[in-house]
């Protein structure tokens, strides 16, 4: 708005649109820095990490990644990476099938209890994690699946994230019926319906679905500091704790490039879908 | 190709109390023949299309397609091809892959049906749009896409919801012709809902109207604007509508405020002298006078000019709180309002005669 008011005047300089870049700008700043600091300690010399409070490092030391490369506990970085992807892979793709698949039943097809039902799966977005912790935990340790990636991918495959469910069900609706109809028409049944015309109709919200996922599993660290203890199977965010634990003080350095490390396949992610991720939000229907 | 029946089909809707949205529908349909089916909103005529398309339930009689009764047959198992309203083209896919897919699900040779599309594509130039999705395409081409996904399936019914209902005035008066006369080439027995009684009456063999999920009257087009069966149909069909009063019979006739227009024995007979009858006319029917005798002073309150011809609404100087008649002039020498007219029915045939109480056609 007020970048519209200076246009349109054109006179002098827009002191109030200055005022905003610059605020901008500041903010910017603040929430940049922990992450330019992250970035530059990577680089430090051992004795700077703590002792220095300098952003800039007084010689780049490229140890610390060399470390951090090394990985943890004889379980490279690659392999940590490798775990972390594993999980995020799968429960993206659990979460994209079996969400789409509850979606398409709550929004098109007709059975009893559906409301209630529904309901009782929005009221799940409710109930806190930690409340369920136990429980889930015994169930998974009688399965035998504990100290596994199970526990952190099958869930996703039945469709316990509601949020997701719930975001998918209002995409599909603002689909026409007489899409489906059509479909019907020219022989589809309700599982043919699904896949050829619902599901690449859902894309925005199958995106979305996608990426939050994605980034929420890649930085998700207690559930996979419950489930997982063997260093083989650790992923990168418990590989990084582990290297406060169980190393000297001189290890700062590399903890941080570790993290660096953490960082860049989400960041590179973000950068790939993000041109998604706001279509996703914005797109409100498909209008035939 | 195939003859469709309805037989005594219903459609009821659950509620307090239910809805019979469809009421004992009767209604044959001949092999290869084009029937409208016309009514107001709510009157049932898209439950009925649907009904035979297996996208509604059947709740009581049946219906059949050829010698087959397909009531508790799934929609891809009837042989029929719908075009909606809305079109329902799929957004992600080209116009050929529109067109194909019932064919594709079919597990029909793709050699055949890319023959099949192209063919259907050249009928409704479409050739060139083959590629575009259906959000590059304008209203009339989806229109014609929609059209196209009916034709390459080359099913025994076409099915058509008021397919014409989203293009603009001109458009749709030139795809009404495209559609008539693609329907004859094909010889397709088509099934067509409108609420526009001009598309039922240029298109349709037959006119089949339905009000409050009952079949009123079907015919062809002139005999429903020339007989129509009761006063609903008579009100529904002809633009302008016609002029319907119900008034006092006495022996000389039926009381129009202060003339008596005869009313044929056969219908005075058996009716008390107190009685009423309900009378319509259409504006076509009268005519402007220059003498008083027999005719009805009418008070002009608004000429619709139409150039050809104009519509003349007005009053009788005695009338109270009534509709207005409406009368189809000479365009040429319109009354102006406020001005005082003669006006007399053309023919005493053209005037119809229906039972006030049912509104059903009496005699002739």
């Amino acid at each position: 708005m007020v970048a519209v008011r200076g246009s349109i005047t054109g006179r002098g300089p827009d002191w109030g649109r200055i005022g905003l870049h610059v605020g901008c700008l500041a903010v910017l700043l603040v929430m940049l820095y922990p992450l330019a600091w992250l970035a530059a300690t990577s680089f430090k010399p051992a004795d700077e990490v703590i002792s220095s409070l300098r952003l800039l490092p007084s010689r780049i030391e490229l140890g610390n990644y060399a470390t951090a490369l090394e990985g943890v506990g004889g379980v490279s970085v690659l392999r940590l990476i490798g775990n972390s992807l594993i999980i995020s892979v799968g429960a993206v793709l659990g979460n994209v099938l079996s969400c789409s698949l509850a979606a398409y039943a709550f929004a098109r097809l007709r059975f009893t209890l559906r409301g209630p039902l529904f309901a009782l799966m929005l009221a799940t977005i409710m109930l806190p994690q930690h409340a369920v912790l136990i429980p889930q935990y015994i169930v998974f340790n009688q399965l035998g699946m504990v100290n596994t990636f199970w526990p952190l991918v099958l869930p996703k495959f039945l469709a316990t994230d509601a949020f997701f469910v719930f975001l998918t069900v209002q995409f599909m609706r603002g689909i026409p019926k007489e899409l489906d109809e059509a479909a019907t028409l020219d022989g589809c049944g309700p599982f043919r319906t699904f896949f050829r015309i619902i599901l690449p109709l859902s894309r925005p919200a199958l995106i979305t679905t996608a990426i939050f996922t994605f980034i929420w599993t890649w930085n998700d660290f207690f559930l996979q500091l419950i489930y997982l203890f063997e260093p083989e199977k650790f992923t990168i965010t418990l590989a990084l704790r582990s290297f406060v634990d169980t190393s000297s003080q001189s290890a700062y350095g590399p903890m941080f490039a570790m993290s660096v490390i953490a960082l860049l396949p989400i960041v590179l992610f973000f950068m790939a879908f993000q041109r998604f991720l706001v279509q996703g939000m914005a797109s409100s229907g498909v209008k035939g | 190709m195939a003859q469709v029946a309805y037989n005594k089909a219903a459609r009821v809707f659950g509620g307090t109390p239910p809805v019979r949205a469809v009421d004992g529908l009767d209604l044959t349909v001949d092999d290869g023949e084009f029937l409208v089916l016309v009514g107001p909103s709510g009157s049932g005529k898209s439950t009925a299309l649907r009904m035979l398309a297996g996208l509604e339930e059947i709740d009581e009689g049946g219906v059949q397609i050829g010698d087959v009764d397909v009531t508790t047959m799934p929609p891809k198992s009837r042989d029929i091809a719908m075009v909606f309203q809305s079109y329902a083209l799929y957004p992600h896919m080209t116009v050929a892959e529109n067109m194909g897919f019932a064919l594709k699900l079919r597990r029909i040779h793709k050699q055949e049906v890319r023959r099949r599309v192209e063919e259907a594509a050249e009928l409704l130039d479409l050739t060139s749009y083959l590629d575009r999705k259906p959000k590059a395409l304008s209203g009339g081409q989806r229109q014609r896409v929609a059209m196209g996904r009916a034709i390459v399936r080359e099913p025994s019914v076409f099915l058509m919801d008021e397919p014409l209902s989203n293009l603009d005035a001109k458009l749709r008066v030139e795809t009404r012709a495209n559609i008539a006369s693609l329907q004859r080439r094909l010889g397709t027995t088509t099934i067509y809902v409108t609420h526009d009684q001009v598309e039922a009456m240029t298109m349709g063999h037959r006119v089949a109207v339905l009000a409050d999920g009952v079949l009123q009257q079907c015919e062809t087009p002139r005999e429903l604007y020339e007989r129509p069966a009761n006063a609903f149909v008579a009100g529904f069909i002809g633009s302008p509508a016609m002029n319907l009063r119900t008034v006092p019979l006495t022996p000389e006739g039926a009381e129009l405020d202060e003339v008596s227009i005869p009313v044929p024995r056969a219908v005075t007979s058996g009716r008390s002298d107190d009685s009423e009858i309900t009378i319509g006319i259409r504006p076509e029917s009268l005519h402007l006078v220059s003498s008083e005798e027999g005719s009805l002073p009418l008070q002009v309150e608004l000429v619709e000019e139409l150039g050809a011809d104009c519509l003349i609404h007005g009053r009788t100087l005695t009338s109270t709180n009534r509709d207005p008649l409406i009368i189809r002039g000479d365009g040429r020498t319109p009354p102006t309002p406020g001005e005082t007219v003669n006006v007399a029915v053309r023919d005493l045939e053209e005037i119809h005669l229906f039972d006030a109480g049912s509104g059903e056609r009496l005699a002739s």
